[in-house]
């Protein structure tokens, strides 16, 4: 299983990197951990007659916390697209800042996978079951998408879609993702989960569900993010969905009330490993998990201060 | 001649480190893709995408005008090079040659075969390759491929079945009609294999100048160079084939005999050296080593007290569109169709029936998973319809210790066991009360958990007794093996193999053996692997034969060099052999330790001083041995009974599962295995390989599935989708050892090398039953995925609601 | 028309390897073919079993997703690597005999390679981690019991101060 052959450049800088888009167009493909393309290219499913290797550009490199606690607004920690996961899941400030993506990590293939693959390949890729693409929507991340011209923002969850199609042009480089940080109020108690079922661990998800929600000092819901992946043909954010929850306590009425409402907008697929209907019915039970856990997380931890 | 449990052994049943351990943990194994002929080129095949159609053309020219493309292969050429591959049946029509010719069978066949410099560059020409197809009509289903009107896989053939007998042994009808009380069940052996993680692969050298074609592949295959040298029309002596390369894994699949014969003749024909590594698509789809695929019809009779007294089993098997020795995969059952079981007639239905997916081969333990998965099932089904416990039920109808030799309704004569003190140990390993309170706290939380117990036989010894019995036109009753000794002009000790291995521990297995009877210590003594030109007669680490055939033949080698040494110890002495005592090598006369001989002194004599040498005595100091399988060299008799093998080895597994109840996922969280293979020679390499069974059961009942689209494409062709388990879905494994030893062999020792295998599929599926019983639910499928559990729950879950309503 | 040739220069187990390679060869074959460390072994080319597992700059990865190109100026350790610096196998490798942890030897090397990550990121793994690290290997041998045996032992020997 040998690629075809294929011509390599590895630019010094961003903007080199996308002279060379520009230049080959759709003859080029960027690699940054390979961890996804690399098998494909090995099936001869990717043939791109240039790989353009970003893995090692500084300007991808960064994790940037917010500084202090914006007005008004929640401050985004900054990922830099090649930033590998295995850094990602390193970085204590990403981990404090950020727990829904450290949980979503400890999912994503394997620890060898991870010490390679990076946060905007596997947004790229496109996977409905990637993990790191989930909590990107539902966190309702923003990407920037440099090409020669300039940069443009794409919010997350317009970013997918169909199953391993997003919005990138031929000619555009993932520079960054920024992920909304949650700062609540002086008594405000977050809490998040996620959860996956797949046949073997660290297999691609049947399934995947995660929550982040964040709870007032009577318990009750001030702010709800929920989505699915691998039961549509992009990973989904359910803003509606959690919407609906707030104002409420998260109890077992209100959780069951959810997911039936997130698994009337799904959409699955039936392949060898799982049935439309079971993904259907995973996707209730997944729902079900993550509010659950994410609620007694929230009721775990104390409210925290900017 | 067995020696017993109860001798002390030096150095038989210690823990000992292998021989083999080293190079491997250093990297210094030595396997086919590690060697670099000078001038090597490399192999990549065009395949088929079609389940069945006519080859209507091909076109290589865009092909051969690439840089570094030698030859593109076609099968016109190939077929009309080389003879057919032939079934072990008698199927003459039904040929098989490395490259399809005028029509492909299946999706993945290989259609032309690249020479390139490179692999890469053999993949690139492989594209370019031009194949026109007329699509034809195809058969996937094996119940319908054996109905008349099927489409043909081999229309010469006349039929899809490609082997078909009713066996009747013993008063079935009559015991039927007898018997108190009747059950008929179906269960389904899904496809899958061992798939070891090395893939097939073999180089190929032609040397014109001693007419001699080299050959090192990744092996494990009786009568392989004979085969090979037949299929490409030379003489037995002009094929060498290495065994000294280590083999990445194989329980049972690689019999690249089509590879070879494909490697075998470009090398010849081009003049360079040629070797071809198959990619796991290649080896997945078309490396033809898929395993059992199989649906058993079972009828039990039996009595209100738990006897049983008749079995009928139709087992139907598809080996998909070709065949190698996998028909016979049927007939191995024979020689232990009734398990560890007392029943008094058996009726058996073997069908093997071929359908247009890629071709199946053997797996470890050559079809007596898939039966011992059946045999279980139908014990277990006869226990809930009596209301008898499962452990009872088997307790009371074992063989009893007390009653071996035991002759089974199909000829063959189990030779010692004692499968209650085995099952025994495996349930007190396993605690069982704990488990049974641990399940039983799990259900009333409201979760899902099973118990399941297997108690199955793992025949042992190898024997190719099916052969005759399925192919009358076959008369083979020869199954030997050999080993040569030797002790060189400093004292040393080599002792030759003659076959390949494949992680079994034969070097190990045969420096133990050589040492115990020689009284030297086995780290001194090298143990190497001959060529096919210098081997003595083998026929392959199947069958879990090897601990026995080899280590008997080392054993009657040693022996021989033991004798020798003793005979010049008497001649140089002046003593009758009687009087001499041998210790650690050295000999000397009972009662006067001073009058001796050493073993530097015996060794000079043997070697050097032949005026000091017994009369009739070789110099040097060797000896062969070469031996038939105990109990075999028998014919079946005409209505099909034989001696199938000659050892018999048991398991007992004792496993807790608890499945999600929401999604259906299994989990195994206790897993005890109870082992009997008489004495061990190397405990460490026994339960290694017991282990490994284990987790090939695992991944067979619970993971693993060739699973084939509506139109014959195979959808699980990589390890996305064909999921082995890891050390994740392999739970902490205990092993019990117990000892009956064989009255056949040289120490007593039984084979294992099947161990684990044979009874973990079935262990766990009668664990999942238990789990799902309660909720009216049952699974009769392997492998048991989370989505075909989740379904019989759902299923079961509307039928209660229907009942209610 | 052949292939454009890239110079690569990577630290192989101590030492500078250089050589000029197609863009599209693997890492994997990059050392078993053209530096002949066999030892690396090949069983997927899809990285999942695992078995061509090799340390870049110290952390554990398949070298058959990598391209040899991208290991330009990086440091790969592979088994041939992990001996003692005389040559005898490490404690690792022994521990791995000790409890014959190993019997075709084909998963052997990367396996080895992530036990070793293992043991150095974390000195007194528990059973659950050790079959986390080694859950991107895949054997099919031994049924990992012999192999989370043998790196207990090599982890408790440490402990003890052997080197």
């Amino acid at each position: 299983m040998k690629a075809v052959p294929f011509e390599y450049a590895r630019p010094a800088t961003l903007a080199e990197a996308c002279a060379l888009l520009a230049a080959h167009g759709a003859d080029a493909k960027l690699i940054a951990g390979g961890q996804s393309l690399v098998p494909m290219m090995a099936m001869r499913l990717a043939r791109p007659a240039w790989l353009v290797d970003i893995s090692r550009l500084e300007e991808l490199q960064h994790l940037t916390a917010p500084a202090g606690q914006a007005a008004g607004g929640d401050g985004h920690f900054v990922v830099g697209a090649a930033v590998r996961q295995c850094v990602m899941e390193r970085d204590p400030r990403g981990r404090a800042d950020l727990p829904l993506l450290a949980r979503a990590l400890r999912w994503v293939g394997h620890v060898q996978t991870r010490n390679r693959g990076t946060i905007g390949g596997s947004i790229v890729h496109g996977d409905t079951s990637a993990e790191i693409a989930l909590v990107a929507c539902v966190l309702d991340a923003v990407l920037e998408l440099r090409d020669t011209s300039g940069a443009t923002e794409v919010p997350a969850r317009e970013f997918f879609l169909a199953p391993m199609i997003t919005s990138i042009a031929p000619e555009q480089c993932l520079a960054e993702i920024r992920f909304p940080v949650w700062r609540g109020g002086d008594h405000a108690m977050r809490g998040c989960a996620f959860e996956e079922v797949s046949v073997r661990h660290g297999d691609f998800a049947l399934v995947s569900a995660c929550a982040q929600v964040e709870l007032g000092a009577d318990g009750r819901c001030l702010r709800a993010e929920l989505g699915i992946g691998g039961a549509a043909p992009v990973p989904l954010a359910l803003p509606e969905v959690g919407a609906q929850l707030v104002g409420a306590k998260i109890d077992e009425q209100a959780i069951v009330a959810a997911a039936d409402a997130a698994t009337g907008l799904i959409d699955p697929e039936g392949d060898l490993h799982a049935s439309a209907e079971y993904r259907r019915h995973l996707a209730r039970v997944l729902v079900k998990r993550v509010l659950r856990a994410a609620n007694a997380d929230a009721m775990r931890n104390s409210g925290e201060t900017a | 001649m067995s020696t017993g449990a109860t001798q002390d052994f030096r150095y038989i049943g210690k823990k000992r480190r292998t021989k083999e351990d080293p190079r491997f943990v250093t990297g210094h194994g030595h396997f086919v893709a590690d060697i670099a002929l000078p001038g090597m080129k490399h192999i990549a095949l065009v395949t088929s995408p079609h389940a069945a159609a006519r080859i209507k053309a091909i076109r290589t020219d865009k092909a051969l005008a690439l840089a570094g493309v030698h030859y593109v292969l076609t099968g016109a050429e190939l077929c009309a090079g080389t003879e057919a591959l032939l079934p072990g049946v008698d199927a003459p029509k039904v040929m098989r040659y490395p490259l399809a010719h005028g029509v492909v069978r299946y999706a993945g066949e290989w259609v032309a075969a690249v020479v390139a410099d490179t692999r890469a560059l053999a993949e690139d020409a492989a594209e370019k390759v031009e194949v026109d197809y007329e699509p034809s009509e195809y058969v996937l289903d094996p119940e319908q491929a054996a109905e008349p009107g099927a489409p043909l896989v081999h229309p010469l053939h006349g039929s899809n079945v490609l082997y078909r007998r009713k066996f009747v042994w013993g008063p079935v009808e009559e015991d039927f009609a007898r018997a108190e009380h009747r059950l008929a069940l179906r269960v389904r052996w899904g496809r899958s294999a061992t798939v070891p993680i090395e893939t097939f692969g073999v180089a190929a050298q032609w040397d014109p100048g001693q007419q001699l074609l080299d050959v090192w592949a990744s092996i494990q295959m009786p009568k392989y160079p004979d085969q090979t040298a037949r299929a490409l029309r030379l003489p037995g002596n002009a094929v060498r084939v290495h065994f000294d390369v280590d083999v990445g894994g194989s329980y049972g699949v690689k019999r690249g005999i089509k590879h070879t014969v494909l490697v075998g003749y470009l090398a010849k024909k081009l003049g360079m050296p040629v070797r071809f590594i198959e990619d796991r698509l290649e080896n997945m789809r078309g490396g033809d080593m898929h395993g059992p695929d199989r649906i058993f019809d079972l009828q039990v009779a039996f009595d209100a007290d738990g006897t049983i007294r008749s079995l009928k089993i139709r087992a139907l098997d598809d080996v998909g569109a070709y065949a190698g020795r996998s028909p016979l995969q049927l007939g191995k059952p024979v020689g232990a169709i009734v398990g560890p079981y007392q029943i008094h007639s058996v009726e058996y239905e073997p069908i093997s029936v071929m359908t247009n997916k890629t071709a199946q081969e053997a797996v470890r333990g050559f079809g007596q998973s898939p039966t011992n998965y059946a045999l279980e099932s139908a014990i277990d089904q006869v226990a809930r319809h009596l209301g008898m416990d499962r452990i009872a039920l088997r307790k009371k109808i074992f063989i009893r210790k007390d009653q071996f030799p035991y002759l089974i309704p199909s000829g063959t004569r189990y030779d010692s066991g004692d499968y209650h003190a085995v099952l025994d140990k495996a349930l007190a390993a396993a605690d069982y009360p704990a488990l049974l309170a641990v399940r039983d706290a799990a259900r009333r939380a409201g979760r899902i958990a099973g118990i399941g117990i297997a108690s199955c036989l793992e025949p042992s010894g190898g024997n190719s007794s099916f052969e005759p019995l399925f192919n009358p036109k076959n008369q083979t009753t020869t199954w030997m093996d050999s080993c040569l000794v030797r002790v060189d002009l400093s004292g040393t000790i080599t002792g030759v193999m003659n076959t390949s291995s494949a992680g079994q521990g034969h070097e190990t297995l045969v420096a133990t053996v050589v040492g115990e009877v020689l009284e030297r210590d086995p780290d001194t003594i090298r143990v190497v692997h001959a060529d096919s030109l210098n081997a003595l007669p083998s026929n392959s680490p199947v069958g879990s034969r090897m601990a026995i055939m080899l280590g008997g033949a080392a054993a009657g080698a040693a022996r021989k060099i033991k004798d020798a040494l003793l005979a010049i110890a008497a001649h140089n002495l002046k003593k009758g052999i009687d009087e001499l005592a041998y210790r650690d090598g050295s000999v000397s006369v009972k009662g006067n330790a001073q009058q001796s001989l050493s073993w530097d002194q015996l060794v000079e004599i043997a070697h050097r001083k032949f005026h000091q040498l017994p009369p009739g005595l070789e110099p040097g100091l060797q000896a062969k041995f070469v031996w038939e399988v105990p109990t075999g060299g028998a014919l079946p008799t005409a209505d099909g009974r034989i001696q199938m093998y000659p050892c018999f080895s048991f398991e007992a597994h004792v496993v807790l599962v608890e499945i999600d109840p929401e999604t259906g996922q299994p989990k195994l969280t206790r897993y005890a295995c109870g082992h009997d293979c008489g004495v061990m020679i190397n405990p460490d390499i026994v339960h290694g390989m017991t282990y490994g069974g284990i987790a090939h059961g695992i991944g067979a009942a619970l993971y693993e599935k060739f699973a084939y689209s509506d139109n014959g494409q195979l959808q699980s062709q990589s390890f996305m989708d064909y999921l082995i388990p890891t050390a994740l879905e392999v739970p902490a494994l205990s092993i019990v050892d117990h000892c009956t030893p064989s009255p056949h062999t040289t120490f007593g020792q039984k084979g294992s090398g099947e161990a684990g295998y044979l009874g973990a599929p079935a262990a766990i599926a009668c664990a999942i039953n238990d789990a799902l019983a309660p909720l009216g639910a049952s699974i009769a499928e392997l492998p048991m995925t989370p989505l075909a559990i989740w379904t019989r729950m759902q299923s079961a879950l509307a039928g209660a609601k229907d009942s209610s309503a | 028309m052949s292939e454009a040739l890239y110079p690569v220069s990577v630290d192989v187990n101590g030492e500078r390897r250089e050589a000029l390679v197609p863009a599209r060869l693997s890492l994997v074959d990059f050392l078993r073919d053209t530096l002949r460390l066999t030892g690396t072994h090949a069983g997927c080319e899809h990285g999942i079993c695992g078995a061509c597992s090799v340390l870049l700059d110290g952390e554990p990865v398949r070298s058959c997703l990598m391209y040899a190109v991208q290991a330009d100026g990086r440091s790969v350790t592979t088994i041939e690597g992990l001996a003692q610096p005389d040559g005898t196998p490490g404690a690792l490798q022994d521990a791995f005999c000790e409890t014959h942890a190993t019997q075709c030897g084909y998963c052997t090397p990367g396996m080895i390679i992530a036990a070793h990550a293992l043991l150095e990121a974390n000195q007194a793994p528990d059973e659950q981690e050790i079959r986390e690290a080694i859950g991107g290997n895949l054997c099919r041998c031994t049924g990992y019991q012999q192999i989370v045996d043998a790196i207990k032992l090599a982890a408790a020997k440490r402990a003890k101060g052997a080197s």
